[in-house]
């Protein structure tokens, strides 16, 4: 810092977490009727999430956070398919993904 | 000043296609933005010297998720003109939301002092002699085998659902099934018959 250079420190990763995590909300609030479009800012937000662990197992010289990152992959990864899965089958009975129909699928 | 260059560059092109995702009209666009936004989440990743995540992150998420979504999104025959009517709606309410959220994180993060003997303002974390890659796979076999097996258990759950799911049957469509075909008895298929020569056969 005192000799004029810039320290890429933890703050500044948190903080572009922030931004995504922020950005994936944003894009569930505003594209209501997309569930695409809502399953890829949740694909978002646990990629925020990640940032996170990923800065806080480096900074502070733990790999619990790169580990667990990995689970949060996994869970996102699973997540990902079922959704779509479900998607698919629900546009293969109903002829269009509209959220606001979707409350049909309880039984 | 590389290193902030390098940060800086990949956060704002990760923020910038994060936004795309969730503002551009056609969902192809938006799954090849996410795309770039994996690519770049990848070289922060790298940039804080984790390299086993960031090579997962580009091989499962790029190779594998984002390859879903975009046969997902070109197989499905969707009217998106319609599914976009909400967009001027909802922006207000998402962006109040959106702004009071960051606020509160920013706030999280900025009001938060750290503890200089728990945590280093240097992400080193691999020493020379043992690496990233090689360094968690001695703590993921032994120290988190069970996380590690759970995760397995949750993608074997995944793919069983999935497949489930997504399986029909047509009614109009013949398939083979193995059981009836070595069920069938010589006697029900076939029937011997002498035939005198110069008679015709009545079947």
């Amino acid at each position: 810092m005192s000799d004029g250079t810039i320290t890429i420190g933890l703050g500044h990763f948190l903080i572009v977490a922030a931004i995504l995590f922020t950005i994936g909300v944003l894009g569930i609030f505003i594209n209501r009727k997309n569930v695409i479009v809502i399953l890829m800012s949740i694909e978002l937000m646990l990629l925020a999430v990640n940032i996170n662990f990923v800065a806080f197992s480096v900074f502070q010289h733990n790999l619990l956070g790169q580990v667990f990152s990995m689970i949060v992959l996994t869970v996102a990864a699973a997540e990902a398919a079922i959704g779509l899965a479900i998607l698919v089958v629900y546009f293969r009975n109903r002829g269009s993904i509209a959220v606001e129909d979707i409350n049909l699928m309880k039984g | 000043m590389l290193q902030a260059f390098i940060f800086y560059m990949f956060a704002t092109v990760l923020v910038a296609s994060a936004v795309m995702v969730v503002a551009s009209r056609n969902p192809v666009h938006a799954v090849l933005f996410l795309i770039l936004c994996f690519f770049n989440a990848a070289g922060l990743f790298l940039l804080m010297g984790a390299e086993f995540i960031a090579f997962i992150l580009v091989i499962v998420y790029v190779g594998a998720v984002a390859v879903l979504f975009l046969f997902v999104v070109m197989m499905l025959d969707i009217n998106f003109v319609d599914l976009r009517k909400g967009f001027r709606r909802y922006l207000p309410i998402g962006l109040a939301v959106g702004l009071i959220l960051l606020v509160q994180l920013a706030l999280v993060v900025s009001s938060w002092a750290y503890n200089p003997s728990s945590l280093s303002n240097t992400p080193i974390l691999n020493s020379p002699d043992v690496d990233n890659t090689r360094a968690i796979g001695r703590v993921l076999y032994t120290t988190y085998l069970y996380p590690f097996q759970v995760s397995g258990l949750i993608l074997l759950v995944a793919m069983i659902g999935a497949i489930v799911l997504t399986l029909r049957h047509k009614p109009d469509v013949r398939r083979q099934r193995s059981s009836q075909q070595l069920d069938r008895q010589i006697d029900q298929v076939m029937d011997v018959r002498k035939i005198e020569p110069g008679q015709g056969v009545n079947l």
